[in-house]
């Protein structure tokens, strides 16, 4: 592509290298003036490598930037700054106790004498840009108390501030309610309108189809061209993502739903800071069913799994496991009860990464006799039953029991852990968040092995924060809000607007 | 009354030291680094300074070089924590491992080969009859109110807390996060031998090997109780003064408690005060986490 | 060059760069200072192995040092700093001595007796320590820290006491003889025991001119354990796992609170046995008037991190620390070197151990020096 003054910014020829891995391959990037430009890719494809090259966090090791035509060296993110780029990061950089107008004004404060802070003056100048774009935040609330979509509207103020005139957006949509999508493409379309340039991060293809002009593709490091999104289809857009065909839907049967596994009445949890969480929830699980939870992150969602598996302590209220009490045991008691859980943080709480992955295999299940009788614990047995699970879950590569479980990618970290819950052969599985982070033939394995599972007669709790996922995976949707269930629906018999509007606390008519 | 004000002006007194020390908790933390050497670093700062003040006859000129010579041990924590991304822990234990070795050996050296310096001038008093106080006593609280106002009231105290809290998003915004820590590293280490300063030259008027015994430590201590807020940190070091200032006067009077159990008390004290405070207290975010750039 | 780099990746190598440093340090401090360090690390060696003698007090030194290394390693491969194995050693000591002098049973009960004593005592000090962490969250490191005061004043408190007060001196009552763990210690001062002796010189001195006891023996077995403690037994996973990963032990329903004080416990139990073994093994079979700490504790430490807290590799490491701390004392005594280069020394060991990076780091160094090598010598006959 030629270099021009049309372009906001063009990468071309980008390479980048850490150590032996090339994360990017000669990527070209071309995005017009006053446009939406998506960048479309899976996880690890090197969407986000490619935008930290543009935002001076990394450098390329081959390559050029042009910005309006003008060839631009960007070494760090004051310079991107100055060539007036502005980066919303997927995961907010967002000092959580500092103000609204603190972290818009940090690095780049307005200051009196001898660098003393002009608060004033500088909520003034914040207030001006809320104002002008019209954007709903208040700039002395601490960012540790506003919503979501708030944040990430300072984050958007932020490079605003700092006079962006391309504006970055790293997976935006992640976190958002379907209607906090919406008001985000809007905010999208007025920016253009005021003449600014988008450039937007994600793998969601849908939101490509409603919001951008033009979508670059890359898979594995590769430039896979540029897509006019008008005269394309999502069917495309996933295939050239993918590099096959791909079947967008989940394929399942109807379900038999049997006993009542789990059974939660009145359930309140509180969290570390005393603020209810969960209020008063009820909720079955039955055998053979999938039952999915939809809600915004932050609903009550992981104090309600806490409390299930006796991590946090259940203020008030029952949960019973095939009848049996479970209420405010220990994590012990509710593994033995017949209860596994794929945590939302494999990081955090699923592995142990130095640890071998054989030895992540038995976390739970090393004081069976089994694996040793007396006080040894019998690691040849041990490497013995994670090559079987490695066979059986088709855990890459092969023959990596020894391996330390750090080294492996993130998408067969999980299957490990999916393996070693479900080779348990739990009566309630529950899987929080199970495809976070996942590449497309990851998240098919996920969700595959969730429904042979329901098939065998298992319980399953899905708890995720991507709606879709709840929508094609259940069999019954409930709805969190707030920490109670405020709707159940057999699935197909509800939409996204629908569900939409629950989960931000609105009511059906 | 006169035992009163005796008994708050020994508490101010020996709490001057520990207040310097858990400034430097105070603002190395704060940055993000967790500062476990401010002990080692103190120790250096009294032998510096009563070298100092004896060689020279001017206790000012033993106050500077506490406070040089203490940075530039800190710099040593800063190279390591900082630009090496190694376990703060171990390296601040190392610095408290050396710091006593080479304090020692530089007394031995200087002083023909004895465990301690001869008597060397102390830092003047400022108010003197019943309740006398030393200067350090004075520049210790100005200090405390200096930090307190950089830290709350200037950009620099922005960018601080911020590297302190989320450096990822100060790096975002050009904020250079390894060349805050290190200054704020060594500032620390300038507090702290400063803190070492207080105790040989203003408490004590000499260097001896238990000189500083487990003050930076208690130091640290401080900080949690303080909330790794200046003030905070100043009102705890007063606590743990106080307890200090009770074995002194308990010491010496008639009482049935032996002195060594006496002595046991600052120490229990910090332990019942941590048991008491730790959990109410919030550490910054990033607290002891090394910041390597481009990892999240 | 390739083999260097090598090496620099290879386990030992942190730990070699290190020492490498230390004594480098050392000797631009002794340069510095006036002193000649070529001849003062020739004194450092012929101190510490120049006599049968001088060998086999580097290995009575090298016991409780090993000791409190194998605490430190045992405690940091579960997650934990036991920066108070000092005060547990002292603890050690002082219940050891308390229950040696007050207990006089026949020998193959009063040894074991006075040992666990001591254990108990660090053990005891140890699981406080894991208490306030798993109950309060509050760091092991300030906590052990005011523990080590604690016990050095108790112990103090007990020397100075009127029950075990030794009149007109600066130290407790001597244990009973019943306590002692020497080896051969009544035969080789017997008629029997000299007269054999006479005849075998090497031996006589190795017998008769040092406190040779059973301790190191212990010590190595001790570390042995432990090692298969940590890498063979469902404990040692536990406390792995809890060490690696807590939030992830607990999900999978390891009680992170008992293992944490277990872990302690464990390790104070092991300083505390250096303590003990120190009061049954060595002269004067008591505990003395603390004037500062005894770095017993500090230098485990050192042991500990140079052997990448592997309780086996304690073993050659403590040898190591014993023989630069025994033989540092020649050095004051033969050339006026203040023993204090020592403590230098290994301050600066571990502050390099300290810095997993640095092996990589030079290993780095060397390569890319090799690949731009290469490259300009390719680059030249490219052009030829």
């Amino acid at each position: 592509m030629e270099v021009s003054s049309d372009y906001a910014v063009q990468m071309h020829g980008i390479v980048k290298r850490f150590g032996a891995y090339t994360a990017l391959d000669h990527v070209d990037l071309d995005v017009r003036k006053q446009t939406v430009h998506a960048i479309l890719g899976e996880n690890g494809a090197g969407k986000t490598t490619l935008m930290n090259i543009l935002y001076g966090l990394y450098q390329a090791d081959e390559g050029d930037i042009f910005m309006g035509g003008e060839k631009a060296t960007i070494t760090n993110p004051t310079e991107a700054i100055k060539h007036g780029i502005g980066m919303v990061h997927q995961h907010f950089m967002l000092v959580e106790n500092f103000t609204v107008t603190e972290n818009i004004i940090l690095g780049d404060e307005v200051c009196g004498a001898v660098g003393v802070l002009d608060m004033r003056k500088a909520r003034e100048e914040v207030m001006a840009l809320v104002d002008e774009y019209g954007f709903d935040v208040d700039p002395d609330a601490k960012i540790e108390d506003i919503t979501v979509g708030m944040q990430q509207r300072v984050e958007i103020l932020k490079a605003l501030y700092r006079g962006a005139e391309v504006l970055i957006l790293d997976e935006p949509t992640a976190v958002l309610t379907p209607q906090e999508i919406e008001k985000l493409i809007e905010i999208m379309h007025d920016l253009i309108a005021k003449g600014k340039t988008i450039i937007i991060i994600t793998h969601k293809l849908k939101e490509i189809m409603q919001s951008a002009d033009e979508c670059s593709i890359i898979r594995r490091g590769v430039y896979m061209g540029v897509v006019d999104v008008k005269n394309s289809s999502e069917t495309e857009l996933a295939s050239k993502m993918v590099g096959r065909n791909v079947n967008l839907t989940v394929e399942k049967t109807p379900a038999h739903p049997g006993d009542v596994m789990l059974e939660i009445r009145g359930l309140t949890v509180k969290d570390e800071r005393g603020i209810e969480q969960v209020r008063e929830l009820n909720l079955d699980v039955r055998a053979g069913e999938i039952v999915g939870i939809a809600g915004i992150d932050g609903n009550g969602q992981q104090e309600l799994v806490d409390a299930i598996t006796n991590l946090a302590h259940s203020e008030s209220g029952t949960i019973k496991m095939k009848g049996i009490e479970l209420t405010n045991k220990t994590p012990r008691n509710t593994f033995e009860a017949g209860v596994a859980t794929i945590p939302s943080d494999r990081h955090r709480w699923g592995l142990v990464l130095p640890f071998a992955v054989s030895e992540n295999t038995v976390l739970e299940r090393h004081v069976d006799t089994e694996f040793g009788s007396g006080i040894t614990l019998d690691y040849a047995k041990l490497r013995e039953y994670t090559r079987e699970l490695i066979k059986r879950f088709d855990i890459r590569p092969d023959g990596c029991e020894d391996e330390r479980m750090s080294g492996l990618s993130g998408g067969n970290q999980q299957k490990a852990i999916i393996a070693r819950m479900v080779s348990s052969e739990p009566d309630l599985l529950i899987a929080f968040q199970p495809t976070r982070g996942l590449d497309v033939g990851a998240i098919e394995f996920v969700h595959k092995t969730l429904i042979a599972e329901r098939d065998r007669g298992t319980a399953i709790l899905l708890i995720s924060f991507e709606l879709d996922e709840v929508m094609d995976v259940s069999d019954t949707i409930a709805v969190i809000y707030h920490g109670k269930i405020v709707g159940t629906f057999p699935q197909g018999t509800v939409d996204e607007n629908q569900l939409g509007l629950l989960m931000a606390g609105g009511e059906l008519k | 009354m006169d035992s009163f004000i005796l008994l708050l002006s020994i508490t101010l007194m020996y709490s001057t030291p520990l207040v310097f020390g858990a400034l430097g908790g105070v603002i190395s933390e704060r940055s993000g680094v967790t500062n476990i050497g401010i002990e080692g670093m103190m120790v250096i700062g009294a032998i510096a300074a009563a070298a100092g003040s004896y060689f020279t006859g001017n206790p000012w000129i033993g106050f500077l070089m506490a406070g040089i010579c203490g940075a530039i041990v800190a710099l040593l924590h800063a190279v390591a924590s900082v630009s090496f991304a190694a376990d703060q822990t171990i390296s601040g234990v190392a610095i408290n491992l050396l710091a006593p070795g080479i304090a020692l050996f530089a007394c031995r050296q200087l002083f023909e080969g004895a465990a301690m310096s001869p008597i060397a001038p102390k830092l003047p008093g400022v108010v003197h009859g019943h309740m006398s106080l030393n200067v350090t006593t004075l520049i210790a609280l100005i200090f405390a109110a200096i930090m307190w106002f950089v830290l709350y009231k200037t950009k620099w105290g922005l960018r601080i807390r911020a590297v302190g809290e989320h450096p990822q998003a100060a790096d975002t915004l050009g904020i250079d996060v390894y060349k805050v820590r290190y200054a704020c590293v060594l500032i620390s280490g300038m507090f702290a031998g400063f803190g070492g300063a207080s105790m040989t030259i203003a408490i004590i008027s000499q260097f001896t090997q238990t000189a500083i015994s487990g003050h930076g430590f208690i130091a640290m201590a401080a900080v949690i109780f303080g909330k790794w807020h200046p003030f905070g940190a100043y009102g705890a070091c007063l606590l743990f003064g106080f307890t200090q200032a009770l074995v002194i006067l308990l010491g010496g009077g008639d009482f049935v408690v032996p002195s060594q159990i006496l002595s046991m008390l600052p120490y229990a004290m910090t332990i019942i005060v941590l048991v008491l405070f730790v959990g109410r207290s919030v550490a910054p975010k990033a607290d002891g986490v090394p910041y390597v750039k481009g990892s999240r | 060059m390739r083999g260097l780099e090598k090496f620099l990746r290879g386990r030992f190598a942190a730990a070699a760069i290190a020492v490498l440093i230390g004594l480098l340090v050392a000797a631009i401090v002794l340069i510095a200072a006036g002193y000649d360090p070529i001849a003062s690390f020739a004194a450092l060696i012929t101190g510490a192995f120049g006599r049968p003698k001088y060998i086999t007090n580097v290995f009575i030194k090298a016991t409780p040092i090993l000791l409190t290394g194998v605490s430190v390693a045992f405690a940091f491969k579960t997650g934990l700093f036991n920066i108070g194995a000092e005060g547990q050693y002292i603890l050690g000591t002082v219940l050891a001595t308390i229950v040696g002098v007050k207990l006089n049973l026949p020998m193959p009960l009063q040894v074991p007796v006075v040992l666990l004593s001591g254990i108990a005592g660090g053990a005891a000090l140890g699981a406080f320590v894991g208490w306030l962490k798993a109950r309060f969250g509050i760091h092991e490191v300030i906590t052990s820290i005011m523990c080590n005061w604690i016990a050095f004043y108790l112990c103090n408190f007990v020397v100075m006491s009127n029950t075990f007060h030794k009149p007109n001196s600066q130290s407790a009552l001597p244990v009973n003889p019943s306590s002692y763990t020497m080896i051969l210690g009544s035969w080789k001062k017997s008629e029997a025991g000299k007269e054999f002796l006479a005849g075998m010189p090497w031996l006589r001195e190795v017998l008769l001119k040092t406190d040779l006891n059973a301790g190191f023996i212990i010590a190595v077995l001790v570390a042995v354990l432990i090692s298969w403690v940590l890498t063979r037994t469902k404990l040692g996973y536990e406390l792995r796992a809890v060490g690696f990963n807590r939030d992830a032990a607990r999900f999978s329903g390891i009680s992170v609170e008992s293992n944490i004080v277990l872990s302690m416990l464990i390790a104070g139990g092991i300083s505390g046995f250096a303590g003990a073994l120190a009061i049954t093994g060595t002269s004067p079979h008591t505990i003395t008037l603390l004037a500062a700490m005894e770095g017993y504790g500090f230098n485990g430490m050192s042991v500990a991190f140079i052997a990448g807290c592997a309780p086996i590799g304690c073993i050659p490491a403590s040898i190591m620390f014993a023989a630069l701390i025994y033989g540092g004392m020649s050095v004051q005594q033969a050339l006026g070197v203040p023993s204090d280069i020592i403590n230098i020394t290994i301050g600066t060991i571990v502050f390099f151990t300290a810095l997993p990076g640095i092996a990589p780091y030079f290993a780095d160094k060397i390569k890319q020096r090799r690949e731009a090598k290469e490259l300009a010598n390719g680059t030249k006959a490219g052009e030829a």
